[in-house]
């Protein structure tokens, strides 16, 4: 995609989402020390020991780390898919997970998993409407409305409002997820992997189209990832995870300003941050290689 | 690559949502087949080739039919009787199997409790519960109604349990945190994800349900498409054995296509393409 293209579709987003006022005084998200053990009967799988990460409302938090280091268990963890086994996370400072409460998940954190989880029975438009109509927020034409709006502007996926997903490309897929996770106005957007199974050029089309949202909503958003590069173009903030168990070996600031284009993937300082991750990373990929972990979801 | 990705939402957009109705196209391949299937039949009698001596030619089975059973009462009162157990059967083991199958996926409890004796039950054939059901039932029509049930109840049992099992567990994690609640969940996840797998399940159930009420039918009933065939055996007359063969074939098919239509009606996402 081109910028000037990226451009259009910004405007038109910028029309339609500013319904969804940017709310930069909600979705800020505390871990604490968080360790997560499956089966600590059995087995005992640490998959996190000692997590803590701090992230401001609106802000564009990346995680990267080595299959297998625990990114979907902190993500699902968030989600409330999935309990704590130590420490706790808060959520505009309201507790949301400890070791003793049982898992919440609700409407304010919506994931986007990896391998996409439309309902395939229903159409693109009765996906979308699916949160507010079940919460009863919304009544069936207000949603109509409140979708076909979100959809138009969102590259103009109202375009196929009525095919069902099967029937769309992988990218288009991921996008409808995408708009079923906005139009709860959730607090925060967590993305477990979303563009992984995609060729380059999907990819970046799909970074552009996300950029734009994030530019216009301000969303808190979490964006798990093994791509380094895709990482640091899109976040402000990316954390590099070592595997077995999972804890956060460092944290990089990416002050690239935004809007952010594919040109800045060239600059030096783009190519400097990407550096000091590599050699993070570098070490951690080692690490996980040496202790024969296999390539896994 | 920006008109690549127009390109695409175009042919999308332009793609009907619901196709227009079209008459099934006429399959020439297979008509040409099946008259072919006639003619070797035909001439294998009339050379009388080893085996075909005491079968009658298509000709003389056709004869047959048109003088005598076409506008016999008798005979389409076999393929009612025949329809009758098979609906009765097959429809009864989707009414309990469909809910039997739904609880032993989701109640932990009352999977383990109950589903080895289902794992013992499932592989006796339905014809080996001919003897006890003939004893246990006060008239042969039940338990021939029951032993087609059998055929058909464990299959839909099996696939909509391991349906169950196999949802995936992000439309669970979904439907939740979108804010559904258990019920909703139930009718609006579950029963859609095992859709796909009932329909197998009738489709199999089908079939199964008229073997096994052929067979019953030879052993134990006095009516019906199996009953007219075996009759026709004992009796020495090979064109009545035929012509019950060609029903009961006629018939499978005729509930096939009921069957692929009632799957049509249930996934209206499938077959969009
Ligand atoms: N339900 C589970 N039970 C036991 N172990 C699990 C479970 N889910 C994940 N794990 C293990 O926890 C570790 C982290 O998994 P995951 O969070 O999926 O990693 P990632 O998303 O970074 O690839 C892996 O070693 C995995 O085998
Ligand atoms: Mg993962």
């Amino acid at each position: 995609m081109t910028v000037q293209a990226s451009h259009a579709i910004d405007e038109a987003m910028e029309k339609s989402l500013t319904v969804m006022a940017p709310r930069p005084d909600v979705g800020s998200l505390a871990i604490e020390n968080v360790g997560k053990t499956y089966d600590p009967e059995g087995a005992r799988v640490v998959a996190l020991h000692d997590c803590s990460v701090d992230i401001a409302p609106g802000d564009f938090l990346a995680i990267v780390g080595p299959s297998g280091c625990g990114k979907s268990t902190l993500m699902n963890i968030i989600a409330g898919f999935d309990n704590v086994t130590e420490g706790r996370v808060l959520l505009d400072g309201q507790l949301l997970a400890t070791p003793s409460s049982p898992p919440k998940p609700g409407p304010d954190r919506v994931v986007v998993f990896q391998n996409g989880a439309l309902f395939p029975w229903k159409t693109v438009l009765e996906n979308v409407m699916y949160g507010p109509l079940v919460q009863h927020k919304m009544t069936l034409d207000v949603a109509e409305e409140r979708a076909m709006d979100l959809l138009t502007k969102c590259g103009g996926l109202d375009k196929v409002a009525a095919s069902y997903p099967p029937q769309l490309s992988s990218g288009m897929q991921r996008r409808v997820e995408i708009v079923r996770a906005l139009i709860n106005e959730p607090k925060i957007l967590l993305l477990d992997e979303p563009f992984r199974a995609m060729d380059t050029v999907s990819k970046n089309t799909m970074h552009q189209h996300l950029l734009e949202m994030y530019r216009v909503c301000r969303k808190t958003i979490i964006f798990i990832t093994h791509d380094l590069e895709e990482a640091i173009y899109l976040a402000d903030k990316v954390i590099v995870m070592t595997s077995r168990p999972g804890t956060i070996k460092s944290t990089i600031a990416v002050n690239l300003p935004r809007p952010r284009t594919p040109e800045m993937m060239l600059g030096a300082e783009y190519l400097a941050l990407k550096a000091q991750a590599i050699a993070s990373v570098h070490e951690e990929a080692k690490k996980a290689f040496e202790r024969g972990e296999r390539e896994h979801a | 690559m920006k008109a690549a990705e127009e390109g695409m939402k175009a042919s999308i957009a332009d793609r009907p949502v619901k196709r227009n109705r079209r008459l099934p196209k006429m399959n020439w391949r297979g008509a040409l087949a099946v008259a072919a299937f006639f003619l070797a039949w035909h001439f294998l009698v009339l050379l009388k080739a080893p085996g075909f001596r005491e079968i009658a030619s298509p000709i003389e089975v056709l004869n047959t039919f048109l003088t005598q059973y076409i506008g016999n009462p008798k005979y389409w009162n076999s393929w009612v009787a025949s329809f009758k157990r098979v609906i009765y059967g097959f429809v009864l083991a989707q009414v309990l199997g469909i809910p039997l199958g739904l609880l032993l996926g989701t109640r932990e409890t009352f999977h383990n409790l109950v589903y080895p004796v289902i794992e013992i039950l499932r592989p006796i054939p339905p014809l080996a519960w001919v003897p006890i059901s003939i004893l246990f039932w006060p008239t042969t029509e039940l338990s021939i109604i029951f032993i087609t049930f059998i055929g058909a109840f464990f299959i839909i049992v099996i696939n909509v349990h391991d349906a169950v099992r196999n949802i995936k567990k992000e439309h669970y994690w979904l439907a939740l945190s979108l804010g559904a609640n258990g019920g909703q969940v139930f009718r609006r996840i579950m029963i859609p994800s095992v859709i796909p797998s009932i329909a197998v399940g009738m489709t199999l159930g089908m079939a199964v349900t008229w073997n096994v009420v052929i067979a019953a039918e030879m052993i134990a009933g006095d009516n019906g498409l199996g009953r007219l065939t075996w009759e026709g055996y004992v009796s020495h007359t090979v064109t009545v054995v035929i012509i019950g063969m060609i029903s009961i074939g006629l018939a499978g098919y005729l509930s096939t296509i009921g069957v692929d239509y009632l799957e049509k009606k249930m996934m209206p996402w499938r077959g969009t393409r």
